[in-house]
């Protein structure tokens, strides 16, 4: 793939080639940040694709090599942004499991519940941009609007909207606030109709259909080769999720189901994560209901110095697969700190889910891999 | 040499009044589009210039004038000077031939639709130069996307205005009204039901036309950043935005004139819905006065009080005019014609908050596959209905 | 290699096993014998050097020559087809200083497995990118943070540094202030990104 681009990048223009280069991003508006995408053209279909990915490097493994286990946790809420509390919930398990302590269940229900609302609301910023790429303006609007109510809800629990640093290694520092379980009763209680007005302004829309379904496929069988995880993984017929096959927190303990697709197409991806938001809402409402008493905060030793040794674990996040590979060597800071991203992995597959079909169609498949450039680049 | 009267000075009058206020009249589409978008999209839109953001059209035209003129060094200087011009002087120019009532038009050539649609497609002109002389790839690629559109649904435009014109019998903008005030019914319902097929086609190539969502593939921002324009800034990018809405207008007034009866009232032929061409004017002008003057309190300061109750006063005296006998049968026209085209607009925007964007293999397949041959049937069915009526 | 052997994606992993972490924990790695860890070893010998369980986590260490073919192995014969990440850790006191980390899953078994092995510097390794896809990008990335080279990545090259940059940041003796001083004034036209 890169050879065939070499040529092409150098010093000739497109006045004197059939072919053209085409630089999209880092500056543009449909590459959700500062992605750069290389796109070899042949008019406008696309022959040819690179990612050039590294601008929003921050050398988090490094900072984390530098850093305590606990001044740590709230540099991983800069990794996907839009899902904060996922990162931290997988990066305190990690280092609880090499401590080898769980936290208490009610912290564990607490966790599940600001996790599930933070895939809703990872989910609907997809969605508004996902639209909006392909040209549909007014869901951003929408869903933004949506996930303010989700972000209210953090902002009560913790103070802060974005970068949460919800979670405490061992369980939570805060207790729930007075009014937590209303507000969120209240907003599942709202959530079906909103969800359903989105549906009915995308899902059977002919435009939206014309340009999400046979766009961007990947097969199962590719899907595992390329290493994709999360709703792309599922929506190509794949029913693995990892809340399911190796259940963390007490996930173990909520009904919900693993939507499937069958095309593994961007209309696919749409609809599973349009269910998912869905399921997610089951699992909350599940949780809402039967708060354990109890402490909040596992015994955990005032200096975390977990014993010499490494652990991985991964969480199902809302990209993807979020798995921690932690290398601890005893001492107060971890030896080595690998963050697996799920955006990172899942962008791998633009250059197989986009060759040979149009410019329009790049967009919708960036939309569609639903990547963070904070993660991808981390 | 004819004597000087106002008659003879009119058409020089309107032109004037076209070219100043029609900038200004753009810039307030474009607010009321911002406005229509943040009402659809749950929230207020500009609202800090002026009263409930009334002066933001002025401030965005000091902006864009004061702005920094940039040429990129790159392009081929002339021609990317020349574009917008190009562009800017056909949408102007096509307002020559439309008739705003039976009194307001400039000229009443015997071609006037001819005219409408060859100037149309000059203008296209101005954006495949605008998008070769930047000498870049995205305005490139938009502006191929913007020749290989608009081409495409010329033709289909094409079928549809041949579907009024066998109705009408006449390519002057003027005498085609009349043959509607004659027929008894707008050419919508004329030859029913291959009227409304061909005033739906023109619907969708006027959209293709002006670059309306769903179908702005040549300024997709989301695929090609801004398509053709993407080197512009300041003036001239102004000048694209000028002629893209001025473009609307024309484009809107030309479907008001073939299909929907031009100057004339709704059911110009029942007379005692007469009452309509007072009522409907004065109505909506009080309304819209008399909210004006009720939103005055709401206003923060002081000096958006003035600017708001002063177009409260101002609306209220336009409803006071149209009572006015002399003025209302003057003027009429012109009411029902902006009102028809600000209908048109309004469905304009609405489609182009809701619709997702076709792409390009989309866009040429709906043009060459179903409307072309779409058009082409009801071209057929007319003249056998026309024929068959006698 | 065995076609009919390739797992059916679409079906469910079966249950969950329960996580051996429950087990009190012990200070460090145990032996790992079960029948996978056996049939492993059987089957490449010597280059299996080690097989150990930690926390409930299995990995086994192998010898860096023969990664590619127990790779291969594992994902064709034992239905590994899930890489899930390669990542190394830098222990600059040992003999060979880096040991490359493999993580693999399964969607049959689920369950995961760890690879290790050990190369020293400017040792090249071979790239597992003919076995899973997966791994271009995550070798370019260990490439590019710890200068590992994998002989026969179709496009080694650095991902997330600038092209030109010196250095390889996650090496332990590449400090947490240091920088490439020279590509920072060229290219940013500053005199430190500190």
């Amino acid at each position: 793939m890169a050879d065939d681009l070499k040529h092409t990048t150098g010093e000739a223009t497109f006045l004197d080639a059939n072919e053209i280069v085409l630089n999209m991003g880092p500056q543009h508006p449909a590459t959700h940040g500062v992605l750069r995408v290389i796109l070899k053209l042949d008019g406008e279909k696309i022959i040819g694709t690179e990612c050039v990915i590294g601008y929003l490097h921050r050398g988090v493994e490094k900072i984390g090599e530098n850093r305590t286990y606990v001044q740590f946790n709230p540099y991983v809420d800069r990794l996907d942004y839009v899902a904060s509390v996922s990162n931290g919930l997988g990066y305190c398990e990690a280092v609880e499991k090499l401590l080898s302590v769980t936290a208490p269940p009610r912290a564990q229900t607490v966790r599940v519940i600001l996790t599930e609302l933070n895939r809703i609301a990872s989910h609907l910023i997809w969605l508004g941009t996902h639209a909006l790429d392909i040209g549909a303006m007014t869901p951003l609007f929408y869903t933004f609007n949506q996930r303010e109510d989700i972000l209210k809800i953090y902002e009560n629990y913790c103070g802060a909207r974005l970068t949460t640093h919800a979670f405490r290694i061992g369980g939570l520092q805060y207790d729930l606030y007075q009014g937590f379980e209303q507000q969120v009763k209240k907003f599942c209680d709202e959530m079906p109709a909103k969800v359903d007005e989105y549906e009915q302004l995308l899902t059977t829309n002919r435009i939206w259909v014309a340009r999400t379904q046979g766009v961007g496929v990947l097969t199962a069988e590719d899907a595992i080769e390329f290493g994709v995880t999360g709703p792309m993984l599922r929506a190509a017929g794949v029913k693995w999720d990892i809340r399911k096959a190796i259940p963390y927190e007490n996930y173990a303990d909520f009904e919900f189901d693993i939507p499937t697709g069958k095309n593994g197409d961007t209309y696919d991806r749409y609809l599973v994560r349009m269910e998912e938001m869905r399921q997610a809402r089951r699992i909350i409402q599940q949780a809402v209901d039967r708060i354990p008493d109890g402490p909040i905060m596992a015994k955990v030793p005032k200096v975390v110095k977990p014993p010499a040794g490494e652990v991985y674990h991964s969480i199902e996040a809302p990209k993807g697969e979020l798995g921690y590979f932690i290398v601890s060597d005893g001492g107060l800071q971890p030896y080595r700190l690998r963050i697996r991203p799920p955006s990172f992995v899942n962008l791998q597959a633009l250059d197989r889910m986009v060759r040979g079909s149009l410019v329009a169609d790049v967009v919708a498949v960036i939309g569609t891999i639903d990547i963070v450039l904070g993660e991808v680049d981390r | 040499m004819p004597p000087i009267t106002l008659a003879a000075l009119k058409p020089y009058i309107m032109m004037v009044l076209i070219v100043g206020i029609g900038p200004l009249g753009v810039g307030y589409l474009v607010l009321l589009e911002r406005k229509l978008m943040a009402d659809m999209q749950a929230r207020l839109g500009p609202m800090r210039v002026g009263p409930q953001g009334l002066l933001q059209p002025i401030a965005d035209a000091v902006k864009l004038l004061l702005k920094e003129d940039v040429i990129p060094g790159m392009v081929d200087k002339w021609v990317f000077w020349l574009a917008p011009c190009v562009t800017v002087t056909t949408a102007l120019a096509a307002f020559a031939v439309v008739p705003f009532s039976s009194d307001f038009v400039i000229t009443d050539v015997n071609i006037g639709v001819l005219a409408i649609l060859a100037l149309s497609s000059v203008g296209v002109l101005g954006i495949i130069l605008g998008g070769w002389a930047a000498n870049s790839h995205y305005p490139l690629l938009g502006s191929l996307r913007a020749t290989a559109q608009m081409v495409s649904y010329e033709v289909v435009m094409g079928f549809a205005v041949v579907a009024v014109l066998l109705m009408a019998g006449s390519l002057s903008m003027v005498e085609i009204v009349k043959a509607q005030a004659e027929s008894h019914r707008w050419f919508l319902f004329g030859a029913f039901p291959f009227g409304l097929i061909a005033f739906f086609m023109y619907y969708v190539a006027a959209m293709a036309e002006t670059n309306r969502s769903p179908f702005d593939l040549p300024e997709a921002e989301s695929e090609l950043v801004a398509g053709f324009m993407t080197e512009y800034s300041g003036f001239r990018w102004a000048l694209y935005f000028l002629a893209e809405y001025c473009n609307i207008i024309v484009v809107c007034s030309l479907a008001v004139t073939l299909f929907l009866g031009g100057w004339l009232r709704p059911f110009p032929s029942v007379t005692w819905l007469g009452w309509l061409d007072y009522a409907a004017p004065v109505g909506s002008f009080l309304l819209a006065g008399g909210l004006s003057l009720y939103l005055v309190k709401r206003q923060p300061r002081a000096f958006d009080q003035i600017v708001l109750a002063a177009v409260g006063l101002a609306l209220l005296a336009v409803a006071g005019l149209f009572a006015w006998p002399a003025f209302n049968a003057l003027f009429r026209g012109v009411f029902w014609f902006m009102a028809k085209i600000m209908v048109l607009v309004y469905s304009f925007m609405w489609v182009r908050f809701t619709f997702p964007r076709y792409r390009y293999d989309q866009l040429m397949r709906l043009g060459w596959r179903v409307m072309i041959p779409l058009g082409i049937v009801n071209v057929i069915a007319i003249g056998i209905v026309l024929v068959l009526k006698g | 290699m065995a076609e009919e052997k390739k797992p059916d994606p679409t079906v469910p992993p079966s249950a969950p096993p329960k996580p051996a972490a429950a087990a009190p924990p012990k200070p460090a790695a145990q032996p790992w014998d079960d029948e996978l860890a056996r049939r492993v070893r059987e089957r490449f010998r010597s280059a299996i050097k080690d097989s150990l369980t930690y926390l409930g986590q299995n990995y086994f260490v192998v010898d860096a020559a023969s990664i590619t073919s127990i790779c291969g192995y594992l994902k064709h014969e034992e239905e590994f087809n899930y890489l899930v990440d390669v990542t190394a850790v830098d222990y600059p006191k040992r003999e060979k200083r880096f040991e490359l980390v493999y993580i693999l899953y399964s969607f049959p078994r689920n369950t995961r497995v760890r690879v290790k092995a050990s190369i020293a510097e400017n040792e090249p390794i071979d790239s597992v990118t003919p076995v899973w896809q997966t791994a271009n990008w995550l070798e370019r990335e260990v490439y590019d943070m710890f200068g590992i080279r994998f002989a026969g990545h179709p496009d080694l090259k650095r991902i997330l540094l600038p092209d030109g940059w010196q250095g390889h940041p996650l090496r332990k003796d590449y400090s947490i202030l240091k920088q490439d001083e020279q590509w920072v004034q060229e290219n940013l036209h500053i005199e430190s990104g500190q």
